[in-house]
């Protein structure tokens, strides 16, 4: 199975680079979702002897980041009637431009960190780093409250992918780890849903500019 | 024990939560931290039986560096417990129920984060003391305090993501060598001489950007002015002296480990580096800064800077970093809760309408301005010695353009706060700004004199359990050369 891993990991870059340069929400909250699901199968592939516990969590990553958080989210973009389009700081071209970049780099970063003989032909590496960058890039140039809580899912999406090489030998870390950050996702987001658009009957974090120095 | 003193708090969340009566309900707060005082007290006091405060397997462990900041903790949250009733007598108007179990939820986290002996575990603790606080910074339910929670909860969930990730970098390190599957701290600093340094090096600076993230270190601090500053007065002590220290725990965990493999230089020079960075920062914030309570979180800004840079010159200014945090725990709490108190009186927390404090309110007016004194280095307060201390040991180990600038940041700190600060309690009270119900009270002002006591006497005597303890943890960072 280990030769589907690296072409799975491709469609999770891909949905990086969807993430980066769709103009319409929905399709940042579908390419987040499908890329959480990614991450449930990928779980299997690269441990195929993955024990129950290991089939509970990614039973539990792909029911909460394909189906629950986006559920979620749709239903706030509804609630507070936020408008569709992304509205980014930065234009859809440079957004790509540098999502492009930092995935070089995390190509080229990678490269110089020493890994497991089993490990050294995976994409897993780099694709975790830039993913991770890609959380970033969304999270400090998107302006709306929902595309924040993208940018967050994302980045925790980058750091999954990391955990997978750990998901045999620290089973507990991986888990605690992933379950917590999913947690806080949720967490974050009820605020929006139940407080950001109740407050200001939008959820865009301009709104949310009043403090500052 | 050591599962007795998360657990204790813990049941205290539940039965404060449960407990129907909202009077009686902030008084838990001061009975059951006093409790955990006496009995964290009574531990530390055994001193040869205290490493045997463990459980689940290595995993809890009390070490001399867990001991010092469980102690320090647990005496600054019972202090600042003692002025939660006479806060939420003056918020009768919305439930306390969140609030008061909150806090003890606060306490059990942050006491499992000095117990932590492993780095996952540890990590769960960090972000469950976020999680737990994020309902108290919003305690005032406004648009202001909703803006302050978001920034705090989205920036510090990112910060504790990147921490988890430098966990997992490490944990594959010690996979990567062949060291087995382990993340406790005695194994991690025991095999860290075998991890491949370029692992080693990419987690400690994510572990230390993650963590730093949560104690607000420069360029990472922005969500601090903001969720300090719409805090309740006692939330954003305990943030400021508390929940920091535990982030600065994690990062001295992950020192240790970097101290103890391969050559730890670059770990120093980037925590000289940024502890100056966020020195220079926030002074630069703090001049003029109207928002009395913006400044303390700059100030607090300004402060992990100090202690981060003590841990980075090394020697001597490691001792002197750990004294500062308990310095400039006691000291910021103080100044908090005096804030608080002020912007009660005044209903407002701006220069331009809070003035002559000295005179509305003399006592919190006062122990403010003790409070920056003591904060910004004066003699004969405990932040003036353990100020000392650092700039001292970079002297003497010959870094002078650290100890230069140190006490060149030091000095525009004292005269940009110093200027709020005065404005703030001399003069006469400004007969726009009416003054509110609010009355000084034992409630609000013992607490305040408490901790500038402690404050005070740490600059004039340390005792000798504490220095002893001090010696103890300063050790553990000794440079393997």
């Amino acid at each position: 199975m280990g030769q589907l891993l690296d072409p799975l990991l491709i469609i999770g870059l891909a949905l990086n680079f969807v993430a980066l340069g769709v103009s319409r929400i929905r399709g940042v909250i579908n390419a987040v979702a499908a890329q959480g699901m990614l991450l449930g199968i990928l779980a299997l592939f690269v441990h195929p002897g993955v024990r129950l516990r290991g089939i509970l969590l990614v039973g539990v990553m792909i029911l909460i980041k394909g189906f629950v958080i986006p559920k979620m989210l749709i239903h706030a973009m509804r609630e507070a009637d936020v408008q569709h389009e992304v509205n980014p700081a930065i234009s859809p071209i440079t957004s790509l431009l540098l999502g492009a970049m930092g995935t070089g780099l995390a190509l080229v970063y990678s490269y110089t960190l020493p890994l497991a003989e089993e490990h050294q032909h995976l994409l897993l590496v780099p694709a975790s780093l830039a993913t991770c960058w890609t959380g970033f890039l969304v999270l400090t140039t998107r302006k709306k409250a929902i595309m924040q809580v993208l940018g967050y899912l994302i980045l925790e999406n980058g750091v999954f992918l990391f955990g997978l090489l750990l998901l045999e030998a620290m089973p507990f870390l991986v888990e605690v780890g992933a379950l917590l950050d999913l947690f806080t996702g949720v967490f974050i987001m009820a605020i929006i849903v139940h407080h950001i658009s109740r407050e200001f009957a939008s959820t865009s974090t301009e709104h949310l500019s009043e403090l500052r120095d | 024990m050591a599962y007795f003193l998360v657990l204790f708090p813990l049941l205290m969340a539940v039965l404060t939560y449960v407990l129907p009566s909202e009077r009686l309900r902030p008084w838990l707060l001061p009975a059951g931290a006093l409790v955990q005082l006496v009995l964290v007290g009574s531990i530390l006091n055994q001193a040869e039986n205290a490493t045997s405060v463990s459980g689940l397997g290595g995993w809890l462990l009390l070490d001399p560096l867990g001991k010092l900041v469980l102690g320090f903790l647990c005496l600054l949250f019972a202090l600042c417990s003692l002025s939660v009733p006479g806060y939420l007598a003056q918020h009768k108007d919305r439930s306390n129920r969140v609030f008061c179990a909150n806090l003890f939820l606060i306490q059990a986290m942050m006491t499992l984060v000095t117990l932590s002996y492993h780095l996952g575990l540890m990590w769960v603790a960090m972000e469950a003391t976020t999680l737990a606080s994020a309902p108290l910074i919003y305690f005032n339910q406004s648009a202001r305090s909703l803006e302050a929670t978001w920034k705090y909860l989205l920036i510090g969930s990112v910060g504790i993501a990147l921490a988890l990730l430098g966990s997992f970098f490490l944990a594959y390190a010690m996979l990567k060598a062949g060291r087995g599957s382990t993340l406790r701290f005695d194994q991690l600093i025991h095999e860290a001489p075998y991890l491949s340094s370029a692992w080693l090096q990419s987690a400690f600076i994510l572990l230390f950007i993650g963590y730093g993230t949560k104690i607000g270190l420069a360029p990472m601090h922005t969500w601090k002015p903001d969720a300090y500053g719409e805090a309740p007065g006692v939330v954003g002590a305990i943030l400021a002296g508390g929940v920091t220290s535990c982030a600065f725990l994690a990062i001295l965990r992950v020192y240790q480990i970097c101290n103890a493999g391969t050559d730890a230089s670059f770990a120093r020079e980037f925590m000289v580096f940024i502890g100056l960075f966020s020195m220079a920062i926030a002074a630069v914030f703090m001049a003029q800064q109207r928002d009395i309570k913006r400044l303390l979180a700059y100030s607090s800004v300004e402060h992990m800077g100090i202690l981060i840079l003590g841990i980075g010159i090394g020697g001597l200014a490691v001792y002197g970093s750990l004294l500062h945090l308990i310095n400039n725990g006691l000291t910021k709490c103080a100044l908090f809760l005096s804030a608080e108190n002020i912007q009660k009186s005044y209903g407002s927390k701006l220069t331009g309408q809070v003035r002559g404090a000295l005179r509305r309110v003399p006592i919190s007016g006062a122990l403010f301005l003790a409070g920056f004194l003591a904060i910004t280095g004066s003699p004969p307060f405990g932040p003036f010695l353990s100020e000392f201390t650092i700039a001292k040991a970079a002297a003497s180990d010959g870094q002078f353009w650290a100890c230069g600038l140190f006490l060149l940041v030091l000095a525009s700190v004292f005269v940009g706060m110093g200027a709020t600060v005065l404005s703030v309690v001399q003069g006469d009270p400004p007969v726009e700004t009416p003054a509110t119900p609010y009355r000084e009270r034992v409630g609000t002002c013992g607490p305040i004199l408490l901790l500038m006591s402690f404050a005070l006497l740490l600059g004039l005597f340390i005792p000798s359990p504490l220095e002893s303890l001090l010696r103890e943890a300063a050790a553990s960072f000794e440079v393997k050369r």
